[in-house]
């Protein structure tokens, strides 16, 4: 405990026997509006200073692993969007690329920029969720309200492309559910145009503002080798000093294509988690206003994959073989090799993994999630320790995590 | 990195068939001994995933630890498998000790499917509650779920829930043909079994 929390003569009247001091379990959660879902701490306090913090989780499990073993690979794309559900376009296509991994299936220019698109508007949105979250834990309301009007802004454009503003289930294995509407581009370019000077106005909301920086700057503090010893990934990671983002050391999905910088922070404490975030989305930007630019034209899905990728759905009510490949993939679903593959992609909380095992056949053996809100709250035991209960909730807020993702 | 790299330190490593990254399988005794060589020889300085692989009881050995390595310097992955020897108990010694990392990862594979990892700091359930007794992720897991009790036990006395089997037939909207139709297959969390035209069965709640 630090000296200047400790009560005056705590230690004399202690040696006289004169008062006893108790330590206070709080139980924080599951229902508890800064833990942001289910997350529940079991805290031991020392006055007001944290002594232990143990997080119990679990409260949203649903068993996605046991049900991806249970149908095929193409029914599983829905589930993908209940995992981090501020970033379903992400989740769907890294879903995609590893089964595409696994089937060795090269999907066609067109295709990669729209999954890059939506997966950079699906970073925006999520950042600016986990922002206006974050203002709102510490007292900053208005961050929530200017985020979330330019947060609908992306809804209507995911609503457009989709046909659903949270549950897109957009990716197909090998393709996409459709192309883009006509003029959607430009509108993705417009958005971006008016986005930058409002986030911007958002930003100096907080990064300036002293009350924000109290409750940021020097709290929560991970170290660098702490951050790779917990398997921190995302913003937590790049935050604590290192500069890893699978994006550009890892590229898939054309990323390598496109000119971008990767923010990192010097502390590691909650500040440099919020400002690491607040400049990946005008990287965000600068990658969309490229991918929008130099858009490609051609398929938007594998030509080549027909036991894997369903066919348009004319050739399905006139030509009986495409009729017959139809009916193959939705009863036995895509016919995939044996084998194992491991993807991971950088998504908005950091890099969510699939470890596919296949038998062969349409239903994978074993499909395992790597969630990356699951590894970075495995810090908190240790990073809450000696903080007040109020920096706690800073701490949570920072550290930006989804449940149902965490428990899957 | 191959299995051939590693053969001079570790002579029982072999290949393991992978798809994308370097995978070797080795023995669980030796297994903590090449991760910590990894990690401190070859710059593997990341732990991403531990998980587990269930082959069905029909096949020994049955249970398969899979661990993947990052190195944030080459960028590169390793999958680093080993079986567990017992069928029947599986375990495996811990890596809690190169990488805080793996706590929550093998509190998660023993809790999916019962892999007690022998020398962890704190080996519980963790999105389980304390107290169930299946392992879900093991093969002879159904999907919908087996009866258990419930974890608060004022609750289980005030009204008697228990965890039941979901309502569906095989799996989620799986319908076996001809012995009903897709409707009265789909999953539902409320019982539909009666309703005004239909009267209450016997035992019903």
């Amino acid at each position: 405990m630090p000296a200047e929390y400790a009560f005056p003569d705590a230690a004399a009247k202690n040696a006289a026997g004169g008062f006893e001091t108790e330590k206070m379990s709080l139980s924080m959660g599951p229902s508890h509006p800064s833990t942001h879902g289910v997350l529940r701490l079991q805290m031991e306090l020392d006055g007001e200073v944290v002594t232990k913090a143990e997080p119990v989780i679990g409260y949203l499990h649903r068993g996605d692993e046991k049900i991806a073993e249970n149908m095929t690979y193409n029914q599983f794309v829905p589930y993908t969007d209940r995992l981090d559900y501020l970033a379903p376009l992400a989740n769907n296509m890294a879903y995609a690329i590893a089964v595409e991994r696994l089937a060795k299936l090269e999907v066609p220019p067109r295709c990669q920029a729209i999954r890059v698109i939506t997966a950079e508007m699906a970073r925006i949105s999520a950042h600016l969720m986990g922002l206006g979250a974050y203002g709102i834990d510490v007292g900053a309301w208005s961050v929530f309200l200017y985020s979330f009007a330019e947060r609908e802004k992306l809804y209507k454009l995911f609503e457009e492309l989709t046909g659903a503003r949270f549950t897109t289930s957009y990716t197909r294995i090998g393709g996409l559910q459709r192309d883009v509407p006509p003029g959607w581009t430009g509108k993705v370019g417009e958005f971006c145009r008016q986005f930058l000077p409002i986030l911007e106005e958002i930003l100096q909301l907080l990064t300036r503002n002293k009350i924000f920086q109290d409750r940021a700057c020097g709290v929560g503090v991970i170290s660098r080798e702490d951050a790779i010893a917990y398997g921190l990934t995302g913003p937590n990671l790049r935050g604590s000093g290192v500069p890893l983002d699978l994006r550009k050391d890892k590229p898939y999905s054309g990323y390598e294509q496109y000119d971008f910088d990767v923010p990192v922070g010097t502390t590691g404490d909650c500040f440099d988690r919020y400002m690491v975030r607040g400049e990946e989305m005008r990287q965000s930007v600068r990658i969309l206003q490229q991918a929008v630019a130099t858009f490609p034209e051609g398929p938007w899905h594998a030509t080549d994959a027909r036991r894997i990728f369903a066919p348009s759905k004319d050739k399905i009510l006139t030509s009986m073989e495409e009729l017959i490949q139809n009916f193959m993939l939705v009863t036995e679903g895509p016919q995939m090799p044996a084998g194992e593959v491991y993807f991971e992609a950088e998504n908005p909380k950091g890099a969510l993994g699939f470890y596919i095992v296949s038998k062969g056949g349409g239903v994978p053996w074993r499909l395992k999630i790597r969630s990356p809100s699951f590894c970075n709250l495995s810090i908190l035991p240790k990073v809450c320790v000696g903080n007040m209960v109020s920096d706690v909730v800073s701490i949570l807020g920072s550290l930006d995590f989804v449940m149902g993702e965490c428990d899957r | 990195m191959t299995a051939a790299a590693l053969k001079a330190q570790f002579p029982q490593v072999t290949e393991r068939p992978s798809l994308d990254h370097p995978a070797v399988n080795v023995p669980a005794a030796e297994v903590i001994a090449l991760l910590g060589h990894l990690r401190d020889r070859l710059g593997f300085d990341m732990l991403t995933d531990v998980t587990a692989i269930d082959w069905s009881s029909r096949v020994s050995p049955r249970f398969t630890v899979v661990y993947h390595l990052f190195s944030t310097a080459s960028h590169a992955y390793v999958r680093v498998a080993a079986d567990c020897a017992d069928d029947a108990s599986p375990a495996m010694p811990t890596a809690t000790g190169l990488w805080q990392a793996a706590n929550w990862h093998e509190r998660e594979a023993y809790d999916m499917f019962g892999i007690a990892f022998s020398g962890h700091p704190d080996l519980r359930r963790i999105l389980m509650w304390d107290g169930y007794p299946h392992f879900p992720l093991r093969k002879e897991f159904p999907l919908a779920g087996l009866d258990a009790e419930l974890p608060d036990p004022e609750v289980v006395a005030e009204t008697g829930a228990r965890a039941r089997p979901a309502p569906m037939a095989g799996g989620p909207f799986v319908a076996s043909s001809g012995e009903m139709n897709l409707s009265e297959a789909e999953p539902r969390a409320k019982d539909e079994s009666w309703n005004e035209r239909r009267p209450k069965p016997e035992g019903a709640e």
